[in-house]
């Protein structure tokens, strides 16, 4: 994980596991295997992920 | 020598069907799934229509049936409802499925057809051999390994890996994109002989279902465009809304929570390359108006495997010979996702007012068949102006 996707937080008492977010990335920067998703360093910060996420799991670090 | 003829990523209807198709005409076929449980965890509403099941050999036994209903309930804003019998009713209603067994049926008419099966299998990457795909790369129980393949199907989802790791651009804009959240919720009352369907603002750019499981408990679940959320976690936001103003549902208690997304795009310009095909809703296949992709992926599957198999018998899995299930799929279903995304660019602009007056005149005029051109027809009389913004739809 590069430096600047230690930006983003994914909140595991929320995240389903769903996929909403790796289906909808524009860059395929996320990964889902079975229940742990990582980011990849083609991440550009879009933040459609944490748009599209059905119950809210990924947001910014440091954001509430 | 590669081990296997087809390798299919993903054993949901779309993977088991091309695998079973696959494996009856003479394929030596794996199927690979990340998950511990086909089924399992759903991702869905459940609900089908049953007429294009036979033609497809699927014959489904009573586990995988959790109920039937006699059509579907469309309700407007203002809470007027509209019923279509089933036969009307297009293809998503009639059965609502248990999909962890429904799929579970369809794996085991690929295994019996001949059909290999790994779980907890995650394929991790393709294999090349110049411009070819020669196989892929998977890792199941601690170990990674090499499955070699003159075919690579990418029956993996809306998620889907395998065509963005052959080329194929499956990426969609954000119009294109359902967000969704699904209760199973118990302790209703809700009318168990029909799927409703709850259109306007209550779901922007989508709709709220509740879809009979059985007297007591339905899949109640919302489905909303990607551009219309504002709020991080807006989805399941609308739908807790919704159920609190519902006296039928406010008392249900949930037995099951369903998240994910899914594709309502136009069809894609390509699913296959050389020795990799796409299927279901890695392919894109899903009703945009709907939502729905079972039957078109059973569709779909079915041509890819009977297409692999001819593969098999002429030694010819290059792009030019996997062009046959190209056309095959988009014979079939090509015209009606492009028809519907058409309609579904037009749906989500309206406002529930509009939505009110065109349920209330097909409530009271009725309509012959539940397509695009028999309701702008029965609504046209009493709004033409309203028709006309469809004008190219007719």
């Amino acid at each position: 994980m590069n430096k600047e996707l230690d930006e983003f937080e994914i909140d595991i008492t929320r995240c389903m596991h769903c996929g909403a977010c790796v289906g909808s990335c524009p860059v395929n920067a996320i990964f889902l295997n079975e229940v742990v998703l990582e980011f990849n360093d083609d991440c550009t910060m879009c933040k459609r992920c944490v748009k599209v996420c059905p119950v809210g799991a990924i947001k910014l670090a440091g954001e509430r | 020598m590669p081990e296997y003829d087809v390798v299919v990523v993903g054993a949901g209807p779309a993977g088991s069907m091309t695998a079973k198709f696959a494996a009856k005409g003479g394929a030596k076929v794996l199927m690979v799934e990340k998950r511990q449980e086909i089924g399992s965890p759903v991702r869905c509403g459940e609900g089908i229509s049953r007429s294009w099941l036979d033609a497809h050999g699927i014959k489904l036994d009573s586990k995988s049936v959790a109920r039937q209903v006699k059509g579907a309930k469309i309700v407007a804003p203002n809470g007027t409802a509209f019923y279509l019998s089933e036969k009307m009713a297009g293809d998503e209603v009639g059965i609502v499925l248990d999909r962890i067994f429904f799929d579970k049926l369809l794996a085991k008419d690929a295994v019996k057809a001949g059909a290999d099966l790994m779980l907890k299998t995650s394929a991790v990457g393709l294999l090349k051999d110049g411009k070819k795909i020669s196989g892929v790369k998977v890792k199941s129980f601690g170990e990674t390994r090499d499955i070699k393949a003159s075919c690579v199907v990418g029956a993996d989802g809306y998620e889907s890996q395998v065509g963005r790791w052959a080329g194929i651009n499956t990426s969609l804009a954000p119009r294109d994109i359902t967000s969704c959240f699904q209760y199973r919720l118990t302790n209703i009352q809700h009318d168990p002989d029909y799927c409703e369907f709850i259109i306007g603002s209550k779901a922007p750019g989508g709709y709220i279902w509740i879809f009979p499981k059985d007297e007591d408990t339905a899949n109640v679940g919302i489905g909303m465009q990607f551009t219309k959320l504002k709020d991080k976690a807006d989805v399941k936001r609308h739908l807790d809304k919704f159920i609190q103003n519902d006296p039928r549902l406010k008392k249900g208690k949930p037995l099951e929570l369903v998240s994910g997304a899914v594709s309502i795009c136009a069809p894609i310009d390509k699913t296959i390359g050389n020795g990799v095909l796409l299927v279901g809703d890695a392919a894109r296949q899903i009703d945009p108006i709907t939502g729905g992709g079972i039957s078109n992926s059973c569709k779909a599957g079915k041509v890819a495997g009977e297409v692999l198999a001819k593969s098999v018998r002429e030694k010819d899995f290059s792009e030019k010979s996997l062009q046959r299930y190209e056309k095959g799929w988009r014979d079939l279903i090509e015209n009606h996702l492009y028809r519907n995304w058409m309609a579904k660019e037009k749906l989500v602009t309206l406002s529930d007012d509009t939505f009110n007056k065109v349920i209330t005149t097909l409530k009271e005029v009725g309509v012959e068949k539940m397509s695009t051109y028999a309701i702008l027809k029965a609504v046209e009389k009493r709004h033409p102006d309203l028709v006309k913004e469809f004008q190219d739809l007719l």
